[in-house]
């Protein structure tokens, strides 16, 4: 069939035209063998200019389009739907980017009009060899899984379960409720934060669509988008779930007593234990490491002595499973950056140097003083200071601000002052004050008239160096006060560093499991900073939270409803749409060699014995071409990337170079 | 041919190094003309035809660029690709081609910043090594 061929270069307003000379680029494409037509227009991706395509296909009998525009991962759909508007299968399309690649990165004028014109002709050459596909439509299976039980993946699920979906919650921790729970109060508002959160944990474990497993991780997944198998490891409670009432009189017999996690080591609690009472599951879970009998083979088994409800079970083994769901939400939330690096600020020195989750530790009514703000040594500290930015908007650690700091410095502000007294002096040490959010800006005015002081300038080091007698005894906070240029030395009792929000230890293994990436910043990586926050270039795996980039509350509820609505989407419709730019042997070429099918990560390929050649399973595929790149026979090929089509983009890019 | 600029055909990876380009453009990262991206799905797909072939047909330069060891969107497309280039470099000097004229790198999705470095060194490093006369040798 004789290809006819019709061309159009955006403008894009000036980001294309300002540098490249379309015109010259469109009448330089009219010369090419095949093609029809050749414009250009102000906007290819608005309405009249997608229209503009679909009346030349009717008018001009075309068979192929190519666009020269923008990035083909913005609007490369656009232009498909458009050609399949006017009954031209979208494959046919092919797409040059001389924006990005050109005209935002050339210097000079002629050389990016050279250059979108080679791009052009590559498109041109290649778009001559494609061939008609159609996307296969699969079915998506409804359950959602959700991972991570913060409150990213407690609003994810609750959000879905009200959608009548199946959710299935995995938390590697024996219960839910993430960082948010440890907290006191929250900012602005000063809302209790267990008061907020505990109603969503409890609606989580008593909801009938969503099935929780605490203490449990995911070590695998498989399969694609709408079709996802997932692997799941219990660990081992050493505790009967169903059976435990979660009385309590287990960890009163424990002998054993280790640091608290939960508390940020600031108490102890036994090698039998519950984060805290209000925890869901209520369930108690046994630290096999640090437990007498399990850990340390020694005798004990008091705590299955004393259990009534017979629920301590010592021969609990780790139990894997599968779950088969159609979209993934990755809720694994954020680290909480160990400030000892910084030995300026002496943490881990000095026993009065706190980070900001240990000092919201110190307030919490179920924490290690009961609520109190006290000093090691029992008393009420008569000043306090407060270090902003602490391994965050720091280039030595993390570049990026926390967004968090700011605002629950100004908490803790208020907080001493309401539980340690009103004379209590409060120092806040910033760079900027970032109080961006909706009742922010408000609270800080507030702080402000409650007498807390703010003083412009990173500390240069905390030491217990008394240079004078009011110093005695103290920590001193030495510091520039950058709007006035004089140096200070501030002695105080307690001093609270709001270390930065950091990508968990663990988020290499999670991004790998998942197929998703790390930004710079180690967060998970989003489809698009702006307009895609809670996608991922793996289809079906979304984000909520922060494991996507520091966050509060509001923000992080709202990015996992979000989430969980993308979510619902895919389920809902039941069906999406899957490439269809996967591999395929041609029975005809192939030896038999076997090579692909030890190289193909996904066994997509297997090999049939009556016909002596390999096969590959298209539903499984995913069209990466580890077959096709290897094939010696050339059987193997990739649609829509095959050898034809990639030889002659590769003599479009040079025919006009050399 | 004595001025000619240099022609780098660059095969790289729809999800790393072609997303790093995407950010290098939005960020207005300027960059010599001479590099012309082709967009693969994987590094693990690149035929070591499409290499030599980019070479016989002229091109001063190849570079292949994916994700990360580790990153890879297919799971490890990239350390297949990392084992084809070390085959062309054996190969590509029978030839007539100096193996320098091929390389690799790896940038990642978030690394707009090192991509237009890389593409900045790549085509300074080219020149410095002169054109491929390769075609011309053939045509006579």
């Amino acid at each position: 069939m004789q290809r006819r061929i019709g061309f159009y270069v955006c403008h894009c307003g000036t980001n294309i035209a300002g540098k490249v000379a379309v015109e010259e680029v469109a009448a330089f494409v009219r010369t090419l063998k095949n093609v029809v037509v050749a414009r250009s227009y102000k906007f290819m991706c608005s309405d009249p200019g997608q229209e503009m395509i679909q009346k030349d296909i009717r008018d001009f009998n075309l068979n192929r389009v190519v666009v020269a525009s923008c990035s083909p991962r913005l609007h490369e759909k656009t232009f498909q739907s458009a050609c399949e508007r006017a009954k031209l299968n979208p494959y046919y399309f092919q797409m040059a980017c001389i924006r990005e690649h050109c005209s935002w990165v050339t210097e000079d004028p002629a050389e990016a009009t050279e250059k979108a014109k080679a791009l052009a002709a590559a498109a041109i050459n290649r778009v001559n060899h494609h061939e008609k596909l159609w996307a296969r439509e699969v079915n998506v299976h409804p359950d959602i899984l959700v991972v991570g039980g913060g409150i990213a993946g407690i609003q994810a699920s609750l959000d879905i379960a009200r959608a009548d979906r199946q959710v299935y919650l995995v938390e590697k921790e024996p219960s839910i409720g993430g960082h948010m729970v440890q907290f006191d109060k929250t900012f602005p508002t000063l809302d209790c934060a267990a008061c907020i959160s505990t109603p969503k944990t409890v609606a989580v474990s008593q909801s009938p669509k969503i099935k929780l497993f605490s203490y449990s991780e995911v070590v695998e997944v498989s399969g694609f988008v709408g079709n996802y198998t997932v692997k799941v490891r219990s660990k081992p409670r050493y505790v009967n779930e169903e059976r435990c009432t979660g009385c309590g009189q287990c960890a009163e017999v424990c002998p054993v007593s280790v640091p608290n996690d939960f508390d940020e080591g600031l108490s102890q609690r036994k090698a039998i234990y519950r984060n805290f009472p209000q925890s869901v599951p209520s369930v108690f879970t046994i630290d096999a490491k640090n437990c007498r009998l399990l850990g340390q083979h020694k005798k004990c088994g008091l705590c299955a002595k004393t259990c009534q409800a017979k629920a301590i079970d010592y021969k609990q083994k780790v139990r894997e499973f599968e779950l088969k769901v159609g979209s993934i939400i990755v809720a694994t939330g954020f680290g909480v950056m160990d400030p000892s690096p910084l030995k300026q600020y002496g943490y881990g020195r000095f026993e009065e140097v706190y980070t900001g989750l240990e000092f919201e530790r110190l307030n919490n009514a179920v924490g290690p003083t009961g609520g109190q703000i006290l000093t090691k040594k029992g008393k009420k500290p008569e000043s306090v200071g407060i270090i902003h930015c602490v391994g965050s908007r720091d280039v030595n650690h993390h570049e990026y601000c926390s967004r968090v700091c700011c605002m629950y410095a100004l908490k803790y502000g208020h907080l001493i002052k309401e539980k340690a007294g009103h004379d209590t002096r409060v120092y806040n040490f910033y760079i900027d004050m970032r109080c961006f959010g909706k009742g922010y800006e408000e609270f800080y005015r507030r702080l402000q008239e409650e007498k807390v002081t703010f003083i412009r300038g990173r500390p240069a080091e905390i030491t217990d160096q008394a240079e004078s007698p009011v110093e005695r005894g103290k920590l001193v906070i030495v510091a520039e006060d950058t709007l006035s240029g004089r140096l200070l030395r501030v002695p105080v009792d307690m001093v609270i560093l709001c270390s930065a929000m950091e990508a968990r230890a663990e988020a290499p293994e999670v991004a790998r499991i998942f197929g998703i990436n790390q930004g710079g910043d180690g967060f998970f990586l989003e489809e698009h900073p702006k307009l895609g926050p809670m996608t991922t270039p793996t289809d079906g795996v979304f984000l909520a939270g922060a494991c996507q980039g520091p966050k509060d509350i509001p923000d992080t509820v709202s990015h996992a409803s979000g989430a969980a609505a993308q979510a619902l989407a895919l389920s809902t419709r039941g069906k999406v749409q899957i490439s269809p730019t996967v591999s395929y042997i041609d029975p005809d070429l192939c030896a038999g060699c076997r090579g692909c099918i030890k190289l193909c990560p996904y066994s997509a390929i297997e090999f049939d014995e009556r016909r002596g050649v390999s096969v590959v399973n298209e539903a499984l595929c995913k069209g990466c071409g580890s077959c096709a790149g290897f094939c010696p026979s050339g059987a193997a090929r990739v649609r829509h990337f095959s050898a034809r089509q990639l030889f002659a983009e590769i003599e479009g890019l040079l025919d006009s170079a050399v | 041919m004595g001025d000619r600029e240099p022609t780098i055909i660059a095969f790289v990876c729809n999800w790393c190094t072609y997303t790093a380009a995407d950010l290098a453009g939005t960020s207005r990262l300027v960059q010599p003309p001479n590099v012309r991206m082709i967009r693969m799905m994987c590094t693990g797909m690149i035929d070591t035809k499409y290499v030599i072939k980019a070479l016989l047909e002229g091109a001063d330069a190849v570079l292949i660029s994916g994700c990360h060891p580790g990153d890879c969107h297919y799971i490890n497309g990239n350390l297949k690709a990392r084992r084809r280039v070390r085959l062309l470099k054996e190969i590509l000097p029978r030839f007539g081609i100096d193996e320098r004229r091929l390389k690799m790198t790896w940038i990642g999705a978030s690394e707009g910043i090192d991509f237009a470095n890389t593409i900045k060194e790549l085509v300074a490093e080219i020149k410095q090594l002169g054109l491929n006369d390769l075609r011309q040798k053939m045509i006579l």
